[in-house]
């Protein structure tokens, strides 16, 4: 809650209209960009994120085409913004160093540089870039459950020397526990000069937990997005997660009341599914694999009549990471196979 | 006798082109260069009887009336600095980096068109694996209105070239798909992976196929592909048979009724690099397929 002149405990990061336009095969129009932004800067949301559910450039075959080009999205955010920052994700590999020299001139201020949890050194030209338009760099390590506390230590440290202002750990396949979560901040904290922060997802239902679990060992960064709207299980529900800290005694700086009304009454209506842990969503953070790959992952199971858990635990088993979207085709084309094979040789076949 | 040829980069690219070209019988490999006295590759190419220096780029020009064609496996930093000085020594170029400072050339779709040029650009790995695929489906098709390509490679097969520079790759290889795949519009994705045991290098290619187009013929033709390509890359398959999806798909170059999507594996041969780094080794038989090729225009007999 927001008590004047106190700063608050945490910074909170919301993502619904980055992370949670995967859930929605990012098909955001300008109209709910400027109602969303509206509400989250009104609940006193500190820094709004905003592009491709991909980060910028992610509009694709392989993930998904946005229904508006993010540019004219991200345009009007920073029109409709009052005191939130407006933030932009970006990965290496997938958007470009140019993309944000494009941001930056519409008005963004924050640049969220995304990489795989053990491939930091590939962002050195992006954070500097960031940096050289006057940006805040958050190095931004996804898939963290694939790595231990040491291997991120090494890696975020890579980030920090690049020039990263802020260091975050990605539980993109919501596959951490708490104490998964504990060590690996806990690890951070001791070894960065910079601060910490973390993006949780809840298929395990530990988003919040683990949100308040990372604060306590001391974390100065939370993400979140609206009614939890996002990829795989979704995430940590940024409205719970300022209600749950008010409880805590945390100071956020937001109302909860507000995050509840635009998550209820903005953000709810637009999704076609609401929110659960469904048996797809638990999988995938059973099993580690991405959350965004879920949508995908069911239409290519529809397609080529072969179950989503076996793809799944398939993905989980080769260590797909994020971005192999692709993968998603292939295993279902050799799951499709195998069923076929074994429909073939199956003994009882031949009695029959 | 075969054209006179020196590589430059003692690392993986270098030694593993090196291993490859002491079985040409058209290219002779006369020296392997590099900048580190203590490089395995350096060391490999004595032990095989190559000459190898350490004094970098300048040996060559130093040495340039030895010449007649410099395989470059260094990094476009350096290719930028010194593709003139080849040039102005009459050494022809043949560049594995990214630098992008002559044609680009894609042996399976346009190896013939440049063969005189003084500078000739290999694009990107995955540049070499894919663009043959676009233009497999532009050949049967009336257009391709967009392209995409999804390159995974082992995290360990990824050198600090690639890694620092990045968006040199995805925009080396879009270019590519436009300029030789014959694609509209198009975009690359490289994506790095540090599964252990390493994954073998995956590409994928997405390609919209307007309204109108025979399914079977683009089909056919990819298949044709996969051959045209293995003939120099061994490796190179299919992985999976290529399929049609039903879209539509609101793509940058128009709205297409399907797409293709064409999952593609390329296994590297094993000279000097593990068979997982297919990235590598297919810039390197590239390399190989297009310096030949440069020999027998000139008229070299092998």
């Amino acid at each position: 809650m927001t008590v004047p002149g106190v700063s608050p405990d945490y910074r909170l990061i919301d993502s619904t209209l980055r992370d949670g336009s995967h859930a929605i095969s990012h098909q955001y129009y300008a109209e709910d960009v400027i109602k969303i932004v509206a509400g989250l800067d009104a609940a006193g949301v500190q820094v709004i994120e905003i592009a491709h559910g991909d980060g910028l450039g992610g509009s694709s075959f392989n993930y998904g085409f946005s229904a508006i080009d993010e540019k004219e999205l991200i345009a009007k955010a920073c029109q409709t913004t009052t005191q939130a920052e407006i933030a932009c994700l970006m990965i290496p590999g997938i958007g470009l160093a140019d993309d944000l020299r494009e941001v930056r001139e519409l008005g963004v201020s924050v640049a969220r540089i995304a990489v795989h949890c053990t491939e930091a050194d590939i962002t050195e030209q992006h954070i500097k870039v960031a940096k050289d338009l006057g940006m805040e760099a958050i190095g931004f390590l996804m898939m963290a459950h694939m790595n231990s506390p040491e291997g991120l230590v090494e890696q975020a440290t890579l980030l920090q020397s690049y020039g990263a202002d802020t260091i975050y750990i990605a539980d993109s396949a919501g596959a951490m526990t708490t104490d998964d979560v504990r060590r690996r901040v806990n690890a951070l904290v001791k070894a960065l000069d910079v601060p910490v922060g973390v993006h949780a997802h809840n298929n395990l239902a530990m988003a919040v937990s683990n949100s308040i679990a990372a604060y306590e060992e001391g974390a100065k960064n939370l993400d979140g997005t609206s009614a939890g709207l996002g990829a795989g299980a979704g995430n940590c529900p940024t409205e719970i997660l300022a209600a749950v800290s008010d409880k805590y005694g945390i100071s956020t700086g937001v109302n909860p009341l507000i995050l509840m009304d635009v998550a209820e009454e903005i953000v709810r209506p637009l999704m076609p599914r609401q929110q659960v842990i469904d048996r797809a969503g638990l999988l995938l953070g059973y099993a580690g694999v991405y959350g965004s790959f879920l949508l995908h992952a069911q239409r290519a199971a529809e397609r080529y009549a072969v179950p989503v858990a076996d793809i799944i635990l398939e993905l989980g088993r080769r260590q797909v990471v994020g971005g192999q979207e692709d993968m998603i085709i292939d295993v279902a084309l050799e799951l499709a196979r195998q069923h076929a094979q074994s429909e073939l040789t199956d003994p009882d076949m031949e009695t029959r | 006798m075969g054209l006179r040829c020196v590589i430059v980069g003692s690392g993986n690219i270098g030694t593993d082109l090196m291993i490859k070209m002491l079985r040409s019988e058209s290219l002779d490999l006369l020296a392997l260069v590099g900048i580190d006295p203590a490089s395995d590759g350096l060391a490999r190419a004595r032990s095989l009887g190559v000459e190898a220096s350490h004094e970098g780029p300048d040996w060559i020009l130093d040495n340039a009336k030895k010449f007649d064609m410099v395989f470059d496996a260094t990094s476009a930093y350096v290719h930028m600095r010194y593709f003139k000085k080849y040039a102005e020594t009459g050494i022809t170029a043949i560049d594995l980096t990214p630098a992008a400072r002559g044609p680009k050339v894609i042996a399976a779709v346009n190896l013939s068109e440049h063969l005189d040029a003084p500078n000739i650009n290999l694009v990107t790995c995955g540049g070499q694996a894919t663009t043959p695929m676009v233009h497999a489906v532009r050949r049967a098709a009336s257009a391709v209105p967009y392209a995409e390509m999804v390159s995974t490679v082992a995290s360990k097969s990824a050198g600090p070239g690639t890694r620092q520079n990045i968006d040199e790759f995805t925009k080396t290889t879009s270019t590519a798909l436009r300029e030789i795949g014959g694609a509209d519009t198009s975009k690359a994705i490289i994506i790095l992976n540090p599964a252990d045991p390493p994954i073998m290098m995956r590409n994928t290619v997405f390609a919209g196929l307007p309204k109108g187009t025979d399914h079977d013929a683009v089909l056919e033709s990819i298949w044709a592909m996969e051959r045209e390509v293995a003939a120099y890359v061994p490796g190179y398959r299919l992985k999976n048979p290529p399929v049609i999806e039903e879209g539509p798909y609101p793509t940058p170059g128009g709205v297409v009724p399907h797409r293709v999507v064409i999952l593609l594996e390329v296994e590297g041969a094993g000279d000097y690099l593990p068979a997982y780094a297919g990235n590598l080794d297919i810039m390197t038989a590239a390399a190989m397929r297009v310096g030949e090729a440069v020999a027998e225009y000139r008229g070299v007999k092998s």
